[in-house]
């Protein structure tokens, strides 16, 4: 039997913070953004079916980086609380600052416990507001931390370059279209300071739309819709045409 | 380690559980005093009193289905409620009524529009309509004891379904059991006389419209020789709430197109009392 080594605590969180630091950088970054009718979720996601965004409530979103099972987990986590929630009292006593205090003492408990690993994983809690100014966006990074975000946020990937290209180039009260347009322009950005192309089959897009009459205000863009959005991008129009199949998801 | 994890405020385990996608199965494991099916009942004499839900009718036409309901809700011989509503919509494509014991039902139809809502959410896709029905048949046995005690609750499910693209019913006894019904179906105490009226009137080539109209007249049917069910009140302009499910969704009946309904089957109805006669041969 060996005697382990002596780690400093400090030492040993900055190993825990870096390395779900890594693991977080190792996925495409996604963003999300404030425009006049609502937020939108845009990323770029190979898959049709594993979903970066998704829906908890009426009015809240959620946007995670990261590895798959670990925000799955959360995810799925937060739609019961959510829901248990909604059924115990009240539909409108479901909010994005409790759910998302409920992921920050989750995510800080594991992060500080030794005996669990740290969940690599960088989250987005976002609810829709009766106006832009009752719009409220979380941003909860690995480690329990909770950064309250105005505008626009990026996570994951070279988050750090996105979100200071979009901070330069957002503004309040953009149109959807612009919005999109803008993120995609930001997501194709290249750490090195080169451009890439994302085709628009392989982004993943949603919104929570304030004027839709239901309830539930999220909804996912995909096929036609989204071509239509970025109609004047030039080279993204043409995966279009087949698609649109997607577009009456609720 | 529970009472740990508690203490924090971090999601307790079940939260984070993967598995199960119904919200049902998650209340039971972490809350399952909120089930509605696992609370205790003291052993009680005789009935108890509570407000009953009554006359639920629906009829298919092609390309969709429509579910309606009165708005009378009774005590024994009282009128506990003359504006109840008693048909919901169970998610987009779908709405439930409910006749029987008036809280346990609006208790059991928000928590089916939940679990239908979670599965979605969670799965990312919607329930098949026979895996609609299907949770909602378990949900009917699992107040099999409070039916015992008189505080049954008997709904009608109707659906659009959207792989076999036309409009599809299904009725419920109170032990659960379910039965697919064609054409027509009627549920609650003026359900006899609702159906014998659709029955005369019913015809699988209604169009929406006609589908709505006939649906006011079997509820104008119920209420003529039921006491418990209630007519069109134009006095107080309560009329029957009357909802269509096509591909295109769920939509209620505003109370401006029902009242027309309703009105034109009571003007008719003043000629001819006890509404269109059927032809003998």
């Amino acid at each position: 039997m060996s005697t382990p080594f002596y780690v400093s605590p400090q030492q040993a969180m900055t190993d825990r913070a870096e390395f779900a630091r890594k693991g977080i950088a190792r996925g495409r970054s996604l963003v999300v953004l404030q425009y006049a009718d609502g937020i939108v979720f845009i990323g770029e996601n190979p898959s049709r079916a594993l979903h970066k965004f998704s829906e908890i409530y009426d009015r809240i979103g959620f946007a995670a980086a990261g590895k798959y099972n670990e925000y799955e987990n959360l995810r799925i986590g937060g739609v019961r609380y959510a829901d248990l929630r909604g059924y115990t009292y009240d539909r409108d006593d479901v909010t994005a600052r409790g759910l998302a205090n409920v992921y920050a003492q989750t995510l800080g408990t594991i992060f500080s416990s030794a005996a669990e690993k740290p969940y690599e994983v960088e989250l987005v809690v976002a609810e829709v507001g009766e106006t832009p100014e009752g719009d409220q966006i979380y941003r909860l990074p690995h480690d329990g931390s909770i950064v309250d975000e105005h505008g626009s946020v990026a996570v994951g990937g070279n988050a750090e370059q996105i979100s200071s290209y979009l901070d330069q180039r957002h503004q309040d009260g953009m149109s959807l279209a612009e919005a999109l347009k803008l993120a995609v322009q930001a997501l194709s950005r290249e750490p090195n300071g080169g451009e890439r192309e994302i085709p628009v089959e392989r982004l993943e897009v949603a919104v929570l739309d304030r004027t839709r009459p239901q309830a539930r205000k999220f909804k996912r863009i995909t096929g036609r819709q989204l071509g239509r959005l970025l109609e004047d991008n030039g080279a993204e129009t043409a995966a279009e045409a087949e698609e649109g199949e997607g577009e009456g998801e609720k | 380690m529970e009472a740990n994890t508690r203490s924090t405020g971090r999601l307790p385990a079940a939260f984070l559980t993967p598995g199960s996608s119904s919200f049902m199965d998650f209340l039971s494991e972490h809350q399952p005093e909120m089930l509605p099916g696992k609370r205790q009942l003291p052993p009680v004499q005789g009935v108890i009193e509570a407000p009953h839900g009554t006359t639920i009718v629906a009829a298919t036409f092609p390309g969709g289905v429509v579910l309606a309901g009165d708005r009378r809700a009774t005590m024994g011989n009282v009128i506990a409620q003359r504006d109840i509503e008693k048909v919901f919509p169970a998610d987009e494509y779908s709405a439930v009524g409910i006749a029987g014991t008036a809280g346990l039902a609006v208790e059991m139809v928000k928590l089916f529009q939940l679990e239908l809502e979670h599965f979605e959410k969670v799965e990312g896709t919607q329930l098949s309509l026979e895996g609609k029905a299907n949770r909602l048949s378990t949900m009917i046995r699992s107040n099999l004891g409070m039916a015992m005690q008189g505080l049954a609750v008997v709904p009608l499910f109707a659906g659009y379904d959207v792989d076999r693209d036309k409009g599809r019913i299904f009725s419920y006894d109170v032990t659960g059991g379910r039965s697919e019904e064609q054409g027509y179906a009627a549920t609650g105490s003026g359900s006899i006389f609702a159906r014998g009226a659709m029955k005369k009137l019913f015809r699988d080539d209604l169009s929406e419209e006609q589908a709505t109209t006939l649906v006011v007249q079997a509820l104008y049917d119920a209420a003529d020789d039921d006491s418990a069910t209630g007519g069109p009140d134009v006095a107080r302009r309560i009329y029957p709430i009357v909802t269509v499910i096509t591909d295109e969704g769920f939509r209620r009946l505003t109370d401006d197109e029902t009242s027309e309904i309703a009105r034109s089957v009571l003007e008719r109805r003043l000629e001819q009392p006890d509404g269109p006669r059927a032809a003998l041969l």
